[in-house]
Protein backbone atom coordinates (compact mmCIF):
# COMPACT_ATOMS: atom_id res chain seq x y z
CA UNK A 1 0.00 0.00 0.00
CA UNK A 2 1.27 3.42 -0.67
CA UNK A 3 0.95 5.13 2.26
CA UNK A 4 2.38 8.01 0.98
CA UNK A 5 -0.29 8.60 -1.33
CA UNK A 6 -3.26 10.40 -0.21
CA UNK A 7 -5.86 8.95 -2.01
CA UNK A 8 -4.43 5.34 0.03
CA UNK A 9 -4.35 7.21 3.14
CA UNK A 10 -7.55 8.78 3.00
CA UNK A 11 -8.88 4.85 1.85
CA UNK A 12 -7.25 2.98 4.75
CA UNK A 13 -8.90 5.88 7.05
CA UNK A 14 -12.41 5.45 5.66
CA UNK A 15 -12.12 1.48 5.97
CA UNK A 16 -14.19 0.15 8.27
CA UNK A 17 -16.91 3.21 6.99
CA UNK A 18 -16.99 1.64 3.84
CA UNK A 19 -17.20 -2.00 5.67
CA UNK A 20 -19.74 -0.99 7.25
CA UNK A 21 -22.24 0.80 4.74
CA UNK A 22 -21.82 3.92 6.47
CA UNK A 23 -20.86 6.05 3.56
CA UNK A 24 -22.92 8.58 1.82
CA UNK A 25 -23.22 7.52 -1.97
CA UNK A 26 -20.77 9.60 -3.35
CA UNK A 27 -17.77 8.62 -1.28
CA UNK A 28 -18.84 4.96 -1.31
CA UNK A 29 -17.91 5.30 -5.44
CA UNK A 30 -14.92 7.49 -4.67
CA UNK A 31 -13.77 4.79 -2.42
CA UNK A 32 -14.68 1.75 -5.11
CA UNK A 33 -13.03 3.34 -7.69
CA UNK A 34 -9.35 3.71 -6.00
CA UNK A 35 -10.01 -0.22 -5.06
CA UNK A 36 -10.16 -0.80 -8.43
CA UNK A 37 -7.38 1.37 -9.17
CA UNK A 38 -5.14 0.26 -6.54
CA UNK A 39 -4.88 -3.07 -5.69
CA UNK A 40 -2.46 -2.97 -2.39
CA UNK A 41 -5.22 -1.29 -1.09
CA UNK A 42 -8.25 -3.55 -2.57
CA UNK A 43 -6.41 -6.50 -1.42
CA UNK A 44 -5.98 -4.75 2.22
CA UNK A 45 -10.33 -4.29 2.33
CA UNK A 46 -10.58 -8.15 1.01
CA UNK A 47 -8.62 -9.11 3.78
CA UNK A 48 -10.77 -6.95 6.16
CA UNK A 49 -14.09 -8.19 4.76
CA UNK A 50 -13.20 -11.78 5.07
CA UNK A 51 -12.14 -11.35 8.71
CA UNK A 52 -15.36 -10.16 9.56
CA UNK A 53 -17.15 -13.02 7.82
CA UNK A 54 -14.64 -15.20 9.99
CA UNK A 55 -15.36 -13.28 13.01
CA UNK A 56 -19.47 -13.42 12.51
CA UNK A 57 -19.14 -17.65 11.76
CA UNK A 58 -16.90 -18.31 14.41
CA UNK A 59 -18.88 -16.67 17.31
CA UNK A 60 -21.95 -18.07 16.48
CA UNK A 61 -23.05 -20.28 20.02
CA UNK A 62 -25.64 -23.39 19.67
CA UNK A 63 -28.57 -22.61 22.23
CA UNK A 64 -28.80 -25.29 24.57
CA UNK A 65 -32.18 -26.82 23.63
CA UNK A 66 -33.49 -27.09 27.32
CA UNK A 67 -32.98 -23.16 27.49
CA UNK A 68 -35.88 -22.75 25.24
CA UNK A 69 -37.60 -25.30 27.24
CA UNK A 70 -36.83 -23.20 29.89
CA UNK A 71 -37.89 -19.49 28.76
CA UNK A 72 -41.04 -21.12 27.50
CA UNK A 73 -41.79 -22.64 30.71
CA UNK A 74 -40.87 -19.81 32.23
CA UNK A 75 -43.11 -17.23 30.16
CA UNK A 76 -45.90 -19.73 30.22
CA UNK A 77 -46.06 -19.04 34.09
CA UNK A 78 -46.29 -15.36 33.72
CA UNK B 1 -49.74 -8.83 28.08
CA UNK B 2 -49.07 -10.13 24.88
CA UNK B 3 -50.72 -13.74 24.31
CA UNK B 4 -47.50 -15.86 24.55
CA UNK B 5 -48.17 -17.24 21.29
CA UNK B 6 -47.72 -14.24 19.12
CA UNK B 7 -44.76 -12.94 21.32
CA UNK B 8 -42.88 -16.47 20.77
CA UNK B 9 -43.73 -16.57 17.05
CA UNK B 10 -42.20 -13.48 16.43
CA UNK B 11 -39.12 -13.16 19.28
CA UNK B 12 -38.13 -16.84 19.79
CA UNK B 13 -35.74 -16.76 16.53
CA UNK B 14 -33.54 -14.33 17.88
CA UNK B 15 -32.68 -17.00 20.69
CA UNK B 16 -29.61 -18.08 19.01
CA UNK B 17 -28.66 -14.85 18.03
CA UNK B 18 -28.90 -13.19 21.97
CA UNK B 19 -27.88 -16.37 23.49
CA UNK B 20 -24.32 -15.94 21.66
CA UNK B 21 -24.54 -11.93 22.57
CA UNK B 22 -25.26 -13.20 26.40
CA UNK B 23 -22.63 -15.36 26.52
CA UNK B 24 -19.81 -13.10 24.70
CA UNK B 25 -20.95 -10.26 27.93
CA UNK B 26 -21.05 -12.62 30.84
CA UNK B 27 -18.61 -15.34 28.73
CA UNK B 28 -20.00 -17.88 31.25
CA UNK B 29 -22.70 -20.26 30.39
CA UNK B 30 -24.86 -19.76 33.33
CA UNK B 31 -25.10 -16.85 33.84
CA UNK B 32 -25.90 -16.44 30.00
CA UNK B 33 -28.70 -18.54 30.05
CA UNK B 34 -30.04 -16.56 33.30
CA UNK B 35 -29.54 -13.87 31.28
CA UNK B 36 -30.98 -14.84 27.80
CA UNK B 37 -34.22 -15.72 30.08
CA UNK B 38 -34.49 -12.82 31.92
CA UNK B 39 -34.21 -10.72 28.80
CA UNK B 40 -37.28 -12.56 27.22
CA UNK B 41 -39.49 -12.03 30.16
CA UNK B 42 -38.87 -8.79 30.57
CA UNK B 43 -39.40 -8.44 26.84
CA UNK B 44 -42.63 -10.48 27.41
CA UNK B 45 -43.93 -7.79 29.85
CA UNK B 46 -43.10 -4.78 27.76
CA UNK B 47 -44.09 -6.42 24.56
CA UNK B 48 -47.30 -4.08 24.32
CA UNK B 49 -44.71 -1.40 24.07
CA UNK B 50 -42.78 -2.61 21.14
CA UNK B 51 -44.20 -0.77 18.09
CA UNK B 52 -45.07 -3.58 15.70
CA UNK B 53 -43.59 -2.82 12.12
CA UNK B 54 -39.75 -1.50 13.84
CA UNK B 55 -36.79 -3.53 14.63
CA UNK B 56 -37.42 -6.56 16.94
CA UNK B 57 -34.28 -7.86 16.90
CA UNK B 58 -32.73 -4.49 18.07
CA UNK B 59 -35.83 -4.17 20.58
CA UNK B 60 -34.71 -7.43 21.88
CA UNK B 61 -30.97 -6.41 22.03
CA UNK B 62 -31.34 -2.94 24.33
CA UNK B 63 -33.31 -4.96 26.97
CA UNK B 64 -30.69 -7.93 26.89
CA UNK B 65 -28.03 -5.20 27.51
CA UNK B 66 -29.67 -3.03 29.83
CA UNK B 67 -30.11 -6.36 32.00
CA UNK B 68 -26.49 -7.18 31.65
CA UNK B 69 -25.46 -3.89 32.66
CA UNK B 70 -27.90 -3.67 35.48
CA UNK B 71 -27.99 -7.28 36.67
CA UNK B 72 -24.79 -8.94 35.80
CA UNK B 73 -21.87 -6.90 35.58
CA UNK B 74 -22.44 -4.82 38.75
CA UNK B 75 -22.54 -8.83 40.47
CA UNK B 76 -18.69 -9.71 38.92
CA UNK B 77 -17.84 -6.40 38.69
CA UNK B 78 -14.18 -6.49 37.20
CA UNK B 79 -11.31 -3.62 37.55
CA UNK B 80 -12.09 -0.77 35.26
CA UNK B 81 -11.33 -1.78 31.87
CA UNK B 82 -11.95 1.12 30.48
CA UNK B 83 -9.16 1.73 27.79
CA UNK B 84 -7.21 -0.15 25.40
CA UNK B 85 -3.61 0.05 23.86
CA UNK B 86 -4.65 1.42 19.90
CA UNK B 87 -2.76 0.25 17.68
CA UNK B 88 -2.47 1.14 13.69
CA UNK B 89 -5.77 0.07 11.02
CA UNK B 90 -4.63 -2.92 9.30
CA UNK B 91 -2.33 -3.94 12.47
CA UNK B 92 -3.28 -7.77 11.08
CA UNK B 93 -3.03 -7.99 7.50
CA UNK B 94 0.58 -5.75 7.28
CA UNK B 95 1.85 -8.19 9.68
CA UNK B 96 1.03 -10.79 7.34
CA UNK B 97 1.83 -9.24 4.50
CA UNK B 98 4.64 -10.86 2.14
CA UNK B 99 3.20 -14.47 2.83
CA UNK B 100 3.80 -16.90 -0.62
CA UNK B 101 1.41 -19.58 -1.65
CA UNK B 102 -1.55 -17.44 -2.14
CA UNK B 103 -4.52 -20.29 -3.77
CA UNK B 104 -6.38 -18.97 -6.60
CA UNK B 105 -9.03 -16.17 -5.92
CA UNK B 106 -7.39 -16.15 -2.45
CA UNK B 107 -4.92 -14.25 -0.96
CA UNK B 108 -2.11 -15.95 1.35
CA UNK B 109 -3.49 -13.67 4.34
CA UNK B 110 -7.29 -15.09 3.83
CA UNK B 111 -6.21 -18.31 4.05
CA UNK B 112 -4.71 -17.72 7.51
CA UNK B 113 -7.87 -17.19 8.60
CA UNK B 114 -9.26 -19.91 8.01
CA UNK B 115 -6.45 -21.31 10.70
CA UNK B 116 -7.63 -19.78 13.71
CA UNK B 117 -9.90 -21.99 15.44
CA UNK B 118 -13.38 -20.94 16.82
CA UNK B 119 -12.00 -20.90 20.53
CA UNK B 120 -9.12 -18.78 19.30
CA UNK B 121 -11.67 -15.97 17.61
CA UNK B 122 -13.91 -16.26 21.04
CA UNK B 123 -10.63 -15.83 23.34
CA UNK B 124 -10.01 -12.72 21.19
CA UNK B 125 -13.47 -11.41 21.46
CA UNK B 126 -14.11 -12.53 25.19
CA UNK B 127 -10.38 -10.42 26.00
CA UNK B 128 -11.63 -6.97 25.12
CA UNK B 129 -12.91 -4.64 28.01
CA UNK B 130 -16.60 -4.96 28.05
CA UNK B 131 -17.61 -1.82 26.47
CA UNK B 132 -15.20 -2.85 23.54
CA UNK B 133 -16.28 -6.38 23.80
CA UNK B 134 -20.21 -5.15 23.15
CA UNK B 135 -19.45 -2.73 20.23
CA UNK B 136 -17.38 -5.53 18.34
CA UNK B 137 -20.25 -8.02 19.03
CA UNK B 138 -23.12 -6.05 17.99
CA UNK B 139 -21.51 -4.56 15.05
CA UNK B 140 -19.29 -7.40 13.44
CA UNK B 141 -20.90 -10.96 14.71
CA UNK B 142 -24.82 -8.90 14.79
CA UNK B 143 -23.99 -6.91 11.81
CA UNK B 144 -25.63 -3.57 13.51
CA UNK B 145 -25.67 -0.85 12.31
CA UNK B 146 -23.88 2.42 13.78
CA UNK B 147 -27.48 3.83 14.61
CA UNK B 148 -29.16 0.69 15.89
CA UNK B 149 -26.20 -0.13 18.17
CA UNK B 150 -25.99 3.88 19.37
CA UNK B 151 -29.88 2.98 20.17
CA UNK B 152 -29.00 -0.52 21.90
CA UNK B 153 -26.46 1.42 23.54
CA UNK B 154 -27.90 4.59 24.23
CA UNK B 155 -24.90 6.44 23.20
CA UNK B 156 -24.14 9.08 20.97
CA UNK B 157 -22.83 7.60 17.07
CA UNK B 158 -19.59 9.14 17.48
CA UNK B 159 -18.57 7.02 20.48
CA UNK B 160 -19.86 4.05 18.51
CA UNK B 161 -17.56 4.28 15.68
CA UNK B 162 -14.88 4.87 18.18
CA UNK B 163 -15.37 1.90 20.20
CA UNK B 164 -16.25 -0.37 17.57
CA UNK B 165 -13.04 1.05 15.57
CA UNK B 166 -10.64 0.79 18.86
CA UNK B 167 -11.68 -2.69 19.38
CA UNK B 168 -11.37 -4.41 16.09
CA UNK B 169 -7.75 -3.20 16.03
CA UNK B 170 -7.20 -4.56 19.63
CA UNK B 171 -8.84 -7.68 18.35
CA UNK B 172 -6.07 -8.17 15.27
CA UNK B 173 -3.50 -7.40 18.12
CA UNK B 174 -4.98 -10.15 19.73
CA UNK B 175 -5.73 -12.67 16.71
CA UNK B 176 -2.26 -11.80 15.95
CA UNK B 177 -0.42 -12.62 19.35
CA UNK B 178 -2.73 -15.48 18.69
CA UNK B 179 -1.42 -16.41 15.55
CA UNK B 180 2.78 -16.28 16.49
CA UNK B 181 1.70 -18.78 19.62
CA UNK B 182 0.66 -21.33 16.84
CA UNK B 183 3.02 -20.65 14.37
CA UNK B 184 0.31 -19.75 11.62
CA UNK B 185 2.17 -16.32 11.81
CA UNK B 186 5.65 -15.49 11.65
CA UNK B 187 7.87 -13.94 14.14
CA UNK B 188 8.59 -10.19 13.50
CA UNK B 189 12.27 -9.67 11.76
CA UNK B 190 14.68 -9.44 14.25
Amino acid sequence: MAEDKGDCVEAVHLLYHYLDGELTMERRVLIRQHLDDCPPCGQAFDFEAELRVVIAQKCREQVPPELVERVRKALGQE
Amino acid sequence: MADQATFEAQAMEFMPSLYTAALRMTRNPADAEDLVQETYLKAYRGFGGFEQGTNLKAWLYRILTNTFINSYRSKKRRPEESDIEDVEDLYLYRRLGGLEGARAGQSAEEQVLEHFTEGEIKDALDSLPEQFRIAVLLGDVEGFSYKEIAEILDIPIGTVMSRLHRGRRALQKRLYEFGRQRGLVAEPQA
